[in-house]
Formats: C-alpha cells, structure tokens, sequence
C-alpha cells in the first residue's frame, strides 16, 4: 500500500489489486466506528479500482490520520461489515444480450445463467448516485463498451462492460452494454440509505421467466 | 416570510456547506463553488455558516421580500440596489415587505453570493440544501416565479460591513500541492500562464496554455479510475488541465498532479472565462 498526499485534508491510499482495495475499505469502515479519535472523524472511505480515498474534516485530522494509515499493513482479507445479499430480479431482455452473447463465445441462455450463477460483489460506485461496479461474477462475462454510448438508458437497465456490472440507478447516457432490466430501484434520495448497493454488499441476480 | 423570485439571470443555485459523507454511493459533496463568500454573507446575519444562500453566476436576480428581513451579498459585486437604490457589497441590508431586491451584473469575478436571515429553507436532502448541477440533487435552479421561504425571524446583525475583498479582476495566483499521480507530469505547472476556458462550470474549470507533458515512461497509458476531490488539477492526455470544483465527479481516470488548497479552490471560483492564472507547487502544508 502507498499513501499518496491528495491536498489538505485527504489521502490516496493506492493498493496492488482490487482485493487490497476491499480489504482495506472493510477495515476502515470498521475502524471508523471502533477507533475512536482521529479515526472517527473521517469524513469519507471511497474505493475505485485500484485506490481508496479517505477524506478528514480539517488539515490538522488529515496530518494525524497519515501515521495511522501508513501503520495499517497486512490488512487480512475480510468482508465488508456490509456484506448481506441483496437479490435483484431481471427480465433478460436488453437490447444488447445476442450482442453480448456472441462477443463472449456464448448463447444467450449461457449468458443468463452466467449472470445469475455466482454473487457479484459491490467494488466501488460512481457516474451517478446509486451507480454501483458489480465485480467477481462469472469470468466469461467480459465485453467491452458499445462503440458508440447510448444519450438515453433507461432506469433499471442491467448492463456488463469491462468486467463489471451494474444497474443504472436513473435514465442517463450511458456506454455499457444492455443485458436485462429490473423493477429494484436503486437509489430513493428520501430514504437514510438511499442507495440499495454499497461497497462491500453481495449482489445475487435472478432472472425473471 | 418568503423571497419572490422576479427575475433569473443565467444560473441561480441554493448552496450550503454541501452534503459530505456519501461519495461512495456516488454523490459528490457539492456546496457552494466560493465557500468563503458563502461563510461571510452568513456571518454578516449571524446565519449559521451551514446556512443555505444563493449562488449567483454573474447577476442578474431579483427578489421581492413578502416580509421584512435582512440580506447580506458577497462574492462577485453584482451592483446590486433595493428599489433602484445602491446598496452595501458585503453588509447587511434591510429589506422591507414588498422592497425589490435586484442584481446588476458583476464586471469582476463570477458568483455572487445572497445570504437571508435564517437561510433559504428549502427542502433539504441528504442533509443539504446544495444544487448538485452533475448529479441534479437538490433544489432545482431558481426560475422566475419561484417562491423561496426564507428561515427563522430576522435577528437586527451586529456588524455593519465585512473588511473582505472582491474577487480581483487581474492575474490570479493560485497555491497547489503535489497530487497523488504528480509523478506522471513531467515539468511546467507552475511556470506556465494559464487562462480560464469559457467551458468552465460548477463542475470543473478548463485551463488553457500551453499544454503540459507528460514523462514518457506514461503516455499512452491510463489510469483505472480513482476518487476526485474539490481542487484536484486533472491532466487529461489533450496536457490541458481540468480543476475540479463542487460538483466534481465522484471518480476520474486521469492522473491528479496537483491539488489547489481550500484558499486556492475559492479563488479559481470567481475567475472569469478568459481570465489569466499562474500556480505555485508546494510541499508545505498549510
């Protein structure tokens, strides 16, 4: 792990691979309730791919909190304390799936068992409110983006591209490729959670007959 | 008591601090671009900082109060007069029921800021009354017809006028410290004169200049997408810079080299589309 300075109160912490990056979230998020001071005064854990963002709520917290990330190593690989299985029902029917299918040397039905056959897991969100990168599910689901991005995808729209998948929380543009849609909405402003997904959750898909 | 919105120039948001805490569901923090003018107009009303105003790109409002209250206006000098009678930039000013607040047009910097007794009331969410123009959270912009309710009863402020500055119509000096990717960067970022894209919004200010290379050892590579802050100085491969404000995306994919300092991310706020900007690196953090 390396601690990268990110401006006056927040660090990069950049990890080997995407398993560092769970484990090292996980710990942080349980660090923030149990490791009183500084540690309870973070203002955000955000992991992406390869990196996570912690954020303080002044100068003086970010200084103290450098020592303390610096000395967390050998984090061992752990859940999140998040980490209950949501199940989402999916009408396969996107736009993209024969698409999708032939790209991946499958049929389509191989798709939808390969979509619903193993949990995905919460990796990271972003592009929207409520958008979550589903990874870990079925190796064989690899395809790129659509060449050209569509200006109008549905909410709801169950979508693959570069490993990930995800439900678009919202209609929005987007460049993933369209496999199937949800009635599960994914984002309620009004709610105290108001995103169905966060890191570290378990994502069962169940296709719909 | 509430604020009648009469007339809109070309963008009109409620602000506060933001709403900090949920990036990682994917919601930038957003708040007010300049958090500083935002702080001062509500300590010119004993607000609380955290209370909401309006954030207004260039001028152009105008308000009509139904009961008397007291305003406050920071940020850029829009010449702004109560019933066609000039007012005090940065004071507290008295409005009577039925009084017509209205904005001219700021000839230096960018955003104004109008704070009310009490704050704007609106509906927060997540905590925030702030506008996230990328994500659409919040209250909608302000539009001509608008009723805004205004908060508590209006307290007689304390002071009289603020000892702040306007936003400066020359040359800004911006202070950056190293980003996490500086190491992508070659050379340049602090000797280079940079000048202000008009392509430049609540979301990100484009730089202009000449464009900054990148070590050999990188080009041609990505990064896969990390986390974004307020200030962060993106090098996307075009090596004209991209600095993040309120409503930055939650993730990029370009390296961060420099991240401006909370001073800094207020200053570049107020600069204007063509308006020139030099930076200075350094490791001090202050």
């Amino acid at each position: 792990m390396r601690v990268l300075p990110y401006g006056q109160r927040a660090w990069l912490l950049e990890m080997e691979d995407a398993t560092g990056v769970r484990s090292l979230d996980a710990a942080l998020r349980l660090l923030r309730v149990d490791g009183g001071g500084a540690w309870a005064r973070i203002v955000d854990v955000v992991p992406a791919a390869r990196s996570v963002l912690v954020t303080a709520a002044s100068p003086s917290d970010a200084e103290a909190l450098r020592n303390m990330l610096e000395a967390l190593t050998d984090l061992p690989p752990r859940d999140s304390p998040d980490g209950r299985t949501v199940e989402i029902p999916v009408t396969y029917d996107g736009p993209d799936l024969e698409f999708v299918a032939r790209a991946c040397g499958l049929d389509v039905d191989e798709v939808v068992t390969a979509h619903t056959g193993t949990p995905w897991t919460v990796a990271f969100g972003g592009f929207a409110p409520g958008f979550a990168y589903l990874a870990d599910g079925d190796a064989r689901l690899r395809v790129g983006r659509r060449e050209e991005p569509r200006t109008i995808v549905p909410p709801g729209a169950v979508a693959l591209a570069d490993g990930y998948s995800a439900v678009y929380p919202r209609r929005s543009p987007g460049g993933w490729q369209l496999i199937g849609h949800t009635r599960s909405a994914m984002w309620d402003a009004s709610m105290a959670e108001p995103a169905l997904l966060r890191p570290g959750m378990r994502v069962q898909f169940r296709a719909l007959p | 008591m509430n604020l009648h919105v009469t007339a809109v120039g070309p963008l009109a948001t409620i602000q506060d601090l933001g709403r900090p805490g949920w990036m990682h569901v994917g919601v930038s923090p957003s708040g007010a671009a300049d958090r500083e003018s935002h702080r001062l107009a509500n300590a010119l009303l004993g607000n609380d900082a955290g209370a909401a105003t309006i954030e207004v790109l260039l001028g152009g409002l105008e308000l009509l109060a139904t009961q008397a209250t007291w305003v406050a206006l920071t940020g850029a000098d829009c010449g702004a007069r109560v019933d066609g009678r000039a007012i005090a930039w940065a004071g507290p000013v008295a409005l009577r029921a039925g009084q017509r607040l209205r904005l001219g047009f700021s000839t230096a910097g960018l955003r104004a800021y109008v704070a009310v007794s009490g704050g704007v009331a609106v509906e927060p969410v997540l905590g925030s009354r702030s506008r996230d123009t990328l994500s659409g959270l919040g209250p909608e912009p302000l539009r001509t017809g608008m009723v805004l309710p205004a908060g508590a009863r209006p307290v007689r402020p304390t002071v009289d006028a603020a000892p702040a500055q306007r936003p400066s119509p020359d040359a800004l000096y911006l202070v950056a410290q190293p980003g996490p990717h500086m190491d992508w960067l070659l050379h340049g970022l602090d000797a280079t004169h940079w000048q202000v894209s008009p392509d430049s919004d609540r979301v990100g200010v484009r730089l202009q200049g000449r464009a900054l290379p990148r070590r050999a050892l990188r080009v041609g590579t990505e990064l896969p997408s990390a986390p974004m802050v307020r200030g962060a100085l993106q090098l996307p491969p075009s090596g004209h810079p991209v600095v993040f404000l309120a409503d930055h995306p939650v993730t990029g994919g370009y390296p961060v080299v420099a991240v401006l300092d909370d001073t800094s991310c207020d200053t570049i706020a107020q600069a204007r589309p063509g308006q020139r900007l030099s930076m200075h690196i350094t490791t001090v953090r202050r």
